[in-house]
């Protein structure tokens, strides 16, 4: 898995979120659902070539509930890109990697 | 301007376990298949195929234990590259049947030279659910309404939700909410399920399962996400209101023809039709799996299609002496 992934909390999530110079998209996953595996390694692919542009990070609802149901999450895998600390933009479902850039552009 | 040398001796379209056994085959018999595995979505039509999307399968031979899914395709899919298979993450965008060798197209359709070319193509593209066809199913999707009880169960912990649906999988997918919800209530629309009768069985044991005979949804309500749905008494044609905050679907599938309309012999209800094994009525196309079995649709009985055509199709490429 790519390094370039940073992995949020309920604890850390705040903080990271709102001292990101960059969007940053927050893949909403668990280990149990099968599209969050199959568009991991393209988070990981986005997530070393949009470096500098747009960061990757995930959060596990299993262990982060909290934070899931803040922000009303209710099927995964769920991205939500975050500006300046705000929700600019949700994605549900599972996307291909062509897709997903498409719906991530006014990021990039 | 056609060049032998990229010309592949074989192209599988769908990596379910009908394509990726017919993957496992043809890598055997040397034939280098490139399988075209398609793209991820939240839907069934996807990588793996259906089996994405159920946890424990409980009927798979040699798995006396069960096992889940998604691992079960990860280890047909590890099967098919240690034999030599190529796997390409795209979806075909459109195929040409009507000249050998044939084309396949992925990324842009109208672009004029295919992609790849094949001698043969296996097709096994499988099959899709079905939504109810509701203008609010757009809006509402990924926001209490799901097609994937095991991706979204966990956040209906305590919530009444219905399934749609009264299969195999609609109880199946009922019987596995009740680990989250408060209650499932089966909505069907005869008085009877269709389900096996061990399923069946399981149903009626479940003290968190409800049933709403006879009953069509015929609106779901809720802006932001799901609050309840209407159903409608398929008999007397009566109305009434369920609250719910989780709608799952299961009411069925089509198959994912679309690609091969007007190039490729299809049933009315849309499959594609075989014969003499795995052939289609195009020669040296081949196809197996859900997209064209409405009858068994099993994992099972689609890998063994995904077998017979892999072995069709070597003994069809050796005929012509290609091979």
């Amino acid at each position: 898995m790519a390094d370039n992934i940073s992995t949020l909390t309920d604890a850390t999530f705040d903080e990271q979120i709102g001292s990101a110079s960059e969007p940053v998209i927050v893949d909403f996953w668990a280990e149990w659902c099968g599209p969050c595996k199959m568009i991991a390694p393209i988070l990981g692919e986005i997530a070393d070539e949009q470096a500098g542009k747009l960061s990757v990070a995930k959060l596990n609802v299993d262990d982060n509930p909290d934070t899931a149901r803040r922000y009303g999450v209710m099927s995964i895998p769920t991205m939500i890109v975050f500006k300046d600390g705000q929700e600019a933009a949700r994605i549900v479902g599972a996307k291909g990697k062509g897709q997903l850039l498409e719906d991530l552009r006014p990021f990039l | 301007m056609t060049q032998t040398s990229d010309v592949r001796n074989v192209i599988i379209i769908g990596s379910g376990p009908a394509g990726l056994t017919a993957a496992i085959y043809t890598a055997r018999a040397n034939l280098a298949p490139l399988l075209i595995e398609g793209e991820p979505s939240s839907t069934s039509d996807q990588p793996g195929g259906q089996l994405m999307l159920t946890t424990e399968v409980e009927n798979f031979p040699g798995w006396p234990d069960g096992i889940m899914g998604p691992e079960l395709m990860a280890r047909f899919r590890e099967q098919a590259l240690r034999f030599g298979t190529e796997v390409i993450t795209r979806k075909v965008s459109r195929v040409d049947l009507s000249s050998q060798p044939f084309g396949v197209w992925v990324g842009d359709p109208d672009t004029p030279e295919p992609t790849y070319r094949a001698r043969s193509i296996i097709v096994s593209t499988g099959a899709q659910s079905l939504m109810l066809g509701l203008p609010e199913e757009d809006r509402l999707l990924g926001h209490g309404l799901s097609t994937c009880a095991t991706c979204d169960g966990f956040f209906f912990r305590d919530h009444d939700i219905a399934v749609v649906g009264g299969g195999d999988s609609a109880v199946e997918e009922a019987l596995f909410l009740t680990k989250f919800a408060r209650s499932v209530t089966i909505v069907h629309r005869r008085d009877e399920l269709r389900a096996s009768k061990i399923m069946q069985d399981r149903a009626f044991a479940n003290d968190k399962i409800r049933f709403a005979w006879n009953s069509t949804v015929v609106a779901i309500a809720g802006e932001q996400t799901v609050e309840g749905v209407t159903l409608r008494d398929t008999v007397t044609g009566e109305e009434r209101e369920l609250a719910v905050s989780g709608l799952f679907v299961a009411i069925g599938h089509k198959p994912n023809t679309d690609l091969f309309k007007g190039q490729l012999q299809l049933e009315d209800n849309g499959y594609l039709v075989t014969h003499d094994g795995t052939r289609t009525d195009v020669d040296g196309v081949f196809a197996c799996g859900d997209v064209q079995d409405h009858v068994y649709r099993q994992a099972i009985t689609a890998a063994g299609s995904g077998c017979m055509a892999a072995i069709d199709c070597e003994r069809w490429l050796e005929a012509q002496g290609e091979h």
